[in-house]
């Protein structure tokens, strides 16, 4: 597969996945998945449930060790750039408790740890930086509510909140558009077009086409592997779709030999 | 001794046992105990640590008697078995394709019964019902400084680390993205909750430990919606469960173990009943949320 650089290919490259191989206890997960994306883009990561969309992720933060290749965010490696605060993921979120006693600013202020000392008493930066961000996603007058209190869709843009106050300038987004209702929706969508202004990085996983077509500069789309990958507007072909959803073998197409 | 009710002022209920050092010193112990337990007791709730809290306490067991076989300190004996037994735990659980809560009860349970075999076999001076039962009206001086030893360093590490912990609790997997060792913090909570069970044992006994790892975290959960509150409540419920359950075992000559884990208890109901938001009986000026 080859893999190339987005247009903006001036800027400074933000995510770099080079011939990634998953695999649990011996199942493939992933193969050969090449990824570089540089400052200033939203790329969609496109493919059908079980097509290793949540590994590649768990890779690109570092909860799964690849087998094989390298990944670089910022040019660093995963572990470094965690530390540096580089990138902020936002999950699916199935595993949280949404009865646990902690309000929407408490979740928020959670985004701030790694920049703090051990301790993690919030200093002035942290409370501005959890104030804006709780402004950005609209939810600074519930600030003080409990996150049990909380519809589906605010609690998504509380964890969209935490994500936004790390400050990151690399975001993972695990299908943000699950479950959401219209407002949220759009509110993301204007929100991630805002940060592609400011020169972040946006990979977003998601099944939803139109969300794609209607702000994605690139797409990844993947099944296993890398089965094709550039602009929005060449990559969405009757196609390649086909081949993503279809369950056709990726082998033709990406051109490695089958793995078995 | 409770033929002395009707004629002594209510005040003398209270301050009388205190002329007896072996109350005071019971008091001020189970007090103790009871806070450190009380502050551990919403992780473990939030966590969903309640079983892990009795396969710990449990397996602490056959440490205990070791460590008065070899005449180290009984809670050195019952860390390392504690901490063991988790480890045992995790090491099962991930190399066969048995699942976890059985993995649990099964290693609790075989640790739990090498230790009866153990003070059966081993002629020492330890008295099993004190281990099983708990006995802080009979606790000895070395006791005593072992429990504030212990109770010092788990609220040392739940205090430095309370901010983690809580994240850990809530979103392992956002601590783990800003770059939080969390293997480290889940060793940091084991180690708490082995520590918390020793100090426990001297209270309430084995059996009946993991009521104070659980009760009183449950009852503020209940009762609050943030976290801090959480705690406070529970220290605070979990203290005064401590206390007035050994005034009444003092008064009433009951068990003492078994009387700070109904007061406890008793607590939970009241909240489980009457609490503002969460309790089954709603008043009119209530707020359903």
């Amino acid at each position: 597969m080859n893999s190339f650089t987005n247009q903006n290919s001036t800027g400074f490259l933000r995510i770099e996945a080079e011939q990634i191989c998953v695999d649990y206890n011996g199942t493939l997960a992933l193969y050969d998945a090449s990824l570089r994306l540089s400052s200033g883009c939203i790329c969609g990561l496109v493919g059908m449930n079980g097509a290793g969309k949540s590994t590649f992720f768990k890779a690109l933060m570092g909860f799964v060790l690849p087998s094989r290749g390298k990944i670089r965010i910022n040019g660093l490696p995963v572990s470094r750039a965690q530390k540096e605060q580089a990138v902020a993921y936002v999950p699916q979120n199935e595993g949280i408790d949404s009865s646990f006693p902690v309000s929407v600013w408490d979740v928020v202020m959670m985004g701030r740890y790694g920049s703090m000392n051990f301790l993690r008493v919030p200093r002035q930066s942290d409370v501005k930086a959890v104030w804006h961000a709780l402004e950005r996603v609209e939810l600074l007058e519930l600030r003080n509510k409990p996150i049990c209190a909380l519809s589906g869709g605010q609690r998504k843009r509380t964890f969209l909140a935490r994500a936004i106050a790390q400050r990151s300038n690399v975001l993972l987004l695990d299908e943000p558009f699950a479950g959401v209702d219209v407002r949220t929706e759009k509110l993301m969508a204007d929100l991630f077009i805002q940060f592609r202004k400011e020169g972040r990085t946006i990979l977003i996983s998601t099944h939803d086409l139109n969300h794609v077509r209607d702000f994605c500069d690139l797409v990844v789309l993947i099944n296993k592997t890398v089965l094709a990958y550039g602009n929005t507007s060449e990559v969405f072909t009757k196609e390649n779709l086909s081949m993503t959803f279809g369950g056709d073998q990726p082998d033709p197409i990406s051109g490695s030999e089958s793995i078995d | 001794m409770h033929v002395f009710f009707i004629t002594f002022d209510p005040l003398s209920l209270l301050i009388d046992p205190l002329s007896h050092e072996f109350m005071r010193r019971a008091l001020m112990v189970s007090a103790l105990v009871g806070g450190v337990c009380g502050l551990l007791s919403c992780y473990m709730t939030l966590k969903g640590w309640a079983l892990m809290g009795d396969a710990v306490s449990h397996s602490v067991m056959p440490g205990v008697v070791i460590a008065y076989a070899l005449g180290l300190p009984f809670s050195f004996g019952a860390f390392v078995f504690g901490v063991g037994s988790v480890a045992l735990i995790g090491f099962i659980k991930q190399k066969s394709r048995v699942k976890e809560d059985t993995v649990i009860g099964l290693v609790f349970t075989g640790f739990f019964a090498l230790g009866l075999v153990l003070v059966s076999k081993i002629k020492s001076n330890i008295d099993l019902m004190h281990i099983l039962f708990g006995s802080p009206l009979g606790i000895s001086n070395s006791d005593v400084k072992q429990t504030l030893l212990i109770s010092f360093i788990v609220v040392f590490i739940l205090l430095i680390f309370r901010r983690d912990l809580m994240l850990y609790c809530f979103d392992a997997t956002h601590a783990r993205s800003i770059g939080i060792n969390t293997g480290i913090l889940h060793y940091l909570l084991l180690s708490a909750l082995s520590l918390s069970a020793v100090a426990g044992l001297q209270t309430v006994g084995i059996i009946l430990v993991v009521a104070m790892l659980v009760t009183p975290g449950a009852t503020a959960y209940l009762l609050t919606d943030r976290f801090s509150n959480m705690t406070f409540l529970a220290v605070v419920s979990s203290v005064l469960s401590s206390v007035i359950g050994v005034y009444v075992s003092y008064w009433s000559d009951i068990e003492t173990g078994g009387s700070i884990v109904l007061v406890q208890t008793l607590f939970f109901l009241l909240a489980f009943l009457f609490a503002p938001r969460y309790g089954i009986i709603k008043f009119n000026n209530s707020i359903d949320l």
